[in-house]
């Protein structure tokens, strides 16, 4: 990367899509999406299953071609710089692909080869992530003796060990207990507050509330874009769910699953 | 961004080979990692080839043990019995006498309980003092053709055994068969270099196809496909701890052609191990290929036993004479590598070839690799989409 381009990159958005679209056969599952996420900025996509949030996420991480449309991801055409943005972010995917027979260390440590960082400056990072994330006391254990919740700060510790300036989490606190949730988004806090940039998808709706800002997707369509304070104004509601309600359903929901709440709590849509 | 954030991404290079080494380097260690935790795969990796090479090494067995040869002895002479004895003092023959019934004999010859019956006519002892000669009659099971063969060449170097001791200098029978390089007739020296080849396409084809099927299972192939890494680098990451894994199955399997099966190794132990890793390399990476079509661990497998075992088995030359093949069999024979493998494995081990005898196989096995490894490479990234 060059002065020049780091630079449209100080400048520019963190992420910005222009009418990106991606169909499947006839099947349109991202329908000209234009978005513009700025640094620093925790930016959450809700929407139920299906609304396309995971094909757009993908889109943007260059695991798939748009067919139409433009992405750019810290300031670099994902179409033509493809690699490039690939060091630049951290993805990870709603499954925690994390190697079940590796243990926390050896899981952190082949991220930390696939990037290019070993020897001392890796065990440097490697010490600092197990701090940040309090996975010390698992280093060794495998990963697949992880409770879930640990699971899933591993993954975000092997998106983020190379510290990349912007990091996209695909439904990070799915099927996670609501305390392990919780401390979940105050680390995605502290990372937006170190400059990081995160794209957040969810389908749990009191989530929104810990983004800077939202969009609502159905359908493969951004329905509704602003702060979640801004959204509730707007539409004369006290809660986000309110509005989603609202918003997809008129007065009665139909592409909505009915919530569900696996463990007690309310506020959980789809699943 | 911290100081350091910037350094990783501005300062480092990762254009460079240097960086793809690395990248290569992580890889392989991973893979690594996941040969010597899952201990049921290596037990299976080890072991499956040698179980193969011995099950399939006695199964595939033509030789002949023992023959149980009933007599019908209508002569009752001491010439007669000097003849029952000659087949008697055999290795091959195991004698039984009918006591003159032609009933019994016929009764177990179709239980095949006996696999040969012989007729020794009641002038048998009388025409050869008056004539010089006399015929008797050998009854052979030719169900298995391949053993009716050997019975009646056997019995016919017996019957000339009694004819000279008779007569001197003047055989009965002048017939006698000369067999070179495996005088023996151990069909192990033919069928043990055939078993090492199916048995290494086999394993390498299987140890490869699983393993993208397995990060496709598992999530972790999207993951990686986030980050900087390139297909050729996981594809040449995937194959070198497997390629090690492999070689150490051949040289395993080698071993026991050459010490249980007593196959001579009579040329460059070397040379051959170098040219089996070629041979090696055409199964890892099918079975990549395979991994990047197959969805599945399971249908990785199944794909990977189906490309392997069967054109192995029938089109390489291993069971069935190419040249007997229909032509367009033959044809399809040029795309099995082992049928080049074959040349090579029985060139070093029965006839001791060099290096310029194997030339031209072991060019065609380079480039199918080769071929094999950039199609692997190509696949990866387009595949993985959707």
């Amino acid at each position: 990367m060059t002065r020049a381009s780091a630079d449209r990159w100080e400048d520019g958005a963190a992420i910005q899509t222009v009418e990106l679209t991606r169909r499947f056969g006839s099947f349109v599952a991202v329908e000209r999406v234009s978005l513009r996420v700025r640094r620093g900025e925790v930016f959450g996509l809700l929407g139920p299953n299906g609304a396309g949030k995971t094909t757009l996420i993908r889109m943007l991480c260059g695991l798939l071609s748009p067919s139409a449309g433009s992405a750019f991801v810290a300031g670099l055409d994902v179409a033509r710089a493809g690699e490039a943005v690939r060091r630049r972010i951290g993805y990870m995917s709603q499954r925690f692909s994390l190697y079940p027979d590796l243990t926390v260390e050896e899981n952190l440590t082949f991220y930390g080869g696939v990037y290019g960082i070993r020897g001392k400056p890796l065990r440097t990072r490697l010490e600092e992530v197990l701090a940040e994330l309090a996975l010390g006391p698992f280093r060794e254990s495998l990963a697949r003796d992880l409770p879930l919740g640990y699971k899933q700060r591993l993954a975000l510790g092997c998106a983020m060990l190379h510290e990349p300036p912007i990091l996209f989490l695909d439904e990070p606190t799915s099927g996670v207990d609501p305390r392990a949730r919780r401390s979940f988004w105050d680390l995605i806090h502290r990372k937006a507050e170190a400059g990081t940039t995160l794209l957040v998808t969810t389908h749990y709706m009191e989530e929104a509330e810990y983004c800077h800002r939202i969009a609502i997707m159905d359908s493969g369509k951004v329905i509704a874009l602003g702060s979640p304070t801004r959204l509730k104004e707007e539409h004369g509601c006290e809660s986000i769910q309110q509005v989603f309600l609202k918003l997809l359903r008129g007065d009665g929901g139909s592409t909505w699953q009915t919530p569900r709440s696996p463990s007690g709590e309310s506020g959980v849509l789809g699943s | 961004m911290s100081p350091r954030a910037l350094n990783s991404l501005f300062l480092h290079r990762p254009g460079t080979l240097q960086a793809s080494l690395r990248r290569i380097r992580a890889l392989a260690q991973k893979e690594l990692y996941h040969i010597l935790r899952d201990f049921r795969t290596l037990a299976i990796v080890i072991l499956m080839p040698i179980v193969q090479l011995v099950m399939f090494g006695y199964a595939l067995n033509l030789e002949i043990q023992r023959v149980d040869l009933g007599v019908l002895d209508y002569a009752r002479t001491p010439l007669s019995r000097q003849l029952i004895s000659c087949f008697e003092g055999s290795r091959l023959f195991r004698v039984f006498s009918m006591d003159g019934s032609a009933e019994e004999a016929d009764r177990l010859f179709r239980l095949r309980r006996l696999q040969a019956v012989l007729v020794i006519p009641p002038r048998f002892g009388e025409e050869v003092e008056r004539r010089g000669f006399s015929t008797v009659q050998l009854l052979v099971d030719a169900s298995d053709p391949n053993a009716g063969t050997l019975i009646r060449d056997y019995s016919r170097r017996v019957v000339a055994g009694l004819a000279s001791e008779k007569t001197g200098s003047q055989p009965l029978l002048d017939f006698r068969p000369t067999i070179l390089f495996n005088p023996d007739l151990k069909s192990a020296y033919f069928f043990v270099p055939g078993i090492i080849a199916l048995v290494l396409v086999m394993i390498s084809a299987l140890l490869t196809s699983i393993t993208v099927a397995r990060e496709r299972e598992m999530g972790t192939l999207e993951a990686l496909l986030a980050t900087p890494v390139r297909p050729h680098e996981i594809v040449v990451g995937k194959v070198l701890p497997y390629a090690a894994l492999a070689l150490v199955d051949a040289v395993f399997v080698l071993a026991v052609g050459v010490l249980l099966y007593r196959v001579p190794l009579r040329g460059d132990p070397l040379l051959l191990l170098l040219l089996t890793a070629i041979y090696l390399a055409t199964g890892l990476n099918l079975g990549l290929i395979l991994s990047t079509v197959a969805r599945t661990q399971q249908v990785a497998m199944i794909m990977a036993m189906v490309t392997t075992l069967l054109p192995t088995l029938l089109l390489s030359g291993l069971i069935f004479p190419i040249a007997s093949m229909p032509g367009w069999l033959q044809a399809l024979s040029y795309l099995v590598p082992a049928r080049y493998y074959l040349l090579i494995v029985r060139g070093i081990l029965l006839k001791g070839s060099a290096w310029a005898h194997l030339v031209q196989p072991s060019l065609v096995l380079l480039g199918m690799s080769l071929l094999l490894l950039a199609v692997s490479a190509r696949r990866f990234r387009t595949t993985l989409e959707v």
